[in-house]
């Protein structure tokens, strides 16, 4: 479950980062994740969930990068949205104090978990997340889906001209 | 020695390193293939899912390996709350999503019962590896760039695990959300899962893709799974014990 509250932490987090940016124009982020392929331009946003490891103990501060000024946020109690966390409703309070996450609190979390066997009852939520980087080692072989038959070509060009109506 | 042949509309390739590559072997394995194409295409007029789909055969008349596909159909549908599905929106059957993984796990078990220690099958970039590399190595397995194909953004080590890969760049059409019955439209654009074996990590990277943002944390709650999702800003997120496999 910690990680569903990780995750809303962060989208939180986010949010008011991105509210306080809104309200602040002479701030600019400039920020640019390293080695990040540069191949889209959603690239040239920032990339705040780059900037800061995303698994933070929910029981402690979330960090704060170089990256980011300190005091980007208001102080004050914030409510997050009722969110669908797969098996159940997560709902969480953050406290801001100093410009800074000082707390966070939970208004809901699932009380019950599903009974597949798959689901681990002991798993420990800590998802990081990383700018892509391209590299250069020699692999035996590539995951990834295969566009190199004309049958898959076939079919992602269907499945796009009815993606655009 | 290492053999490539486009069937089931993609390309498959087995690789099978030292005294064991001889070309029965690569010919049982890729004949299996074959077989599976032709019972499972939906692009075959004659196989049996398309008489399934036109109603040309009753259930009583399902040979035993589609019997057996839809019922791990339904029983993968369970476990994944309905995200995977085989009936697609427009009321027709497309297993693909199930017997692509199927099919490469049962090949590696017919190549270890001809007594191959060491290979890898690989069908349009899932993997299921054995033993060692020709160079007597852990094999590797890249995950390619989803905005750039020649390009790969990570080198893991699946030791025998299963590797197998969801995104939209590709398989648009195979994936979709079947409570909405539409597309997927998510920030994701591929999701690795590194399981058990091929079949567990393909049908639940099919299902946790479905499932958007939060795949990756359906991922993280499965036992012996890992996953490593792009998304289109270029952020990669992976599962706590992703890393496991990426050191040799």
């Amino acid at each position: 479950m910690k990680k569903f509250i990780t995750s809303l932490v962060f989208v939180l987090v986010f949010a008011m980062y991105a509210l306080s940016q809104y309200f602040n124009n002479s701030s600019t982020l400039a920020y640019t994740a390293p080695g990040a392929t540069p191949t889209t331009a959603a690239n040239s946003q920032p990339v705040a969930r780059v900037a800061a490891p995303v698994s933070v103990p929910v029981s402690t501060p979330a960090p704060t990068t170089a990256s980011k000024p300190a005091g980007q946020y208001v102080d004050g109690t914030y409510t997050g949205s009722v969110a669908d966390a797969y098996y159940g409703k997560v709902q969480v309070k953050a406290t801001i104090s100093g410009g800074k996450l000082a707390d966070v609190t939970f208004l809901q979390y699932p009380s019950d978990r599903s009974t597949s066997r798959f689901i681990s009852s002991q798993a420990m939520p800590m998802l990081t997340s990383e700018a892509i980087q391209a590299q250069s080692a020699q692999v035996d072989a590539v995951s990834g889906a295969s566009d190199t038959s004309a049958a898959f070509r076939e079919s992602l060009g269907v499945a796009l001209s009815q993606a655009k109506g | 020695m290492k053999e490539t042949r486009d069937i089931m509309g993609m390309p498959v390739s087995i690789e099978i390193a030292g005294v064991q590559a001889a070309q029965k072997n690569f010919d049982t394995a890729f004949d299996y293939f074959v077989h599976i194409d032709e019972t499972f295409s939906t692009y075959k007029p004659g196989s049996e899912i398309s008489r399934i789909n036109r109603g040309e055969i009753s259930e009583a008349e399902y040979s035993a390996e589609m019997k057996t596909v839809f019922a791990l159909a339904e029983e993968t549908k369970q476990l994944t709350h309905g995200y995977f599905d085989i009936h697609t929106a427009d009321g027709m059957i497309d297993p693909l999503g199930l017997v692509k993984g199927w099919a490469i796990n049962n090949a590696a078990h017919m190549l270890d019962e001809l007594g191959c220690k060491n290979f890898q099958v690989d069908a349009g970039g899932d993997i299921q590896t054995r033993g060692k590399n020709e160079e007597g190595n852990e094999w590797s397995v890249g995950i390619r760039n989803p905005f750039n194909r020649g390009e790969i953004i990570k080198v893991i080590y699946p030791r025998g695990a299963g590797v197998a890969t969801s995104g939209t760049y590709i398989r648009g059409k195979h994936i979709y959300d079947p409570h909405s019955g539409e597309p997927v439209v998510t920030p994701v654009l591929s999701l690795t899962v590194v399981g058990p074996d091929v079949y567990e990590a393909d049908r639940f990277a099919t299902a946790a893709f479905a499932m958007g943002e939060r795949g990756v944390e359906f991922i993280e709650q499965l036992d012996g799974f890992e996953g490593y999702a792009v998304d289109e800003k270029g952020v990669a997120t992976m599962t706590s014990g992703f890393t496991k496999y990426t050191s040799q």
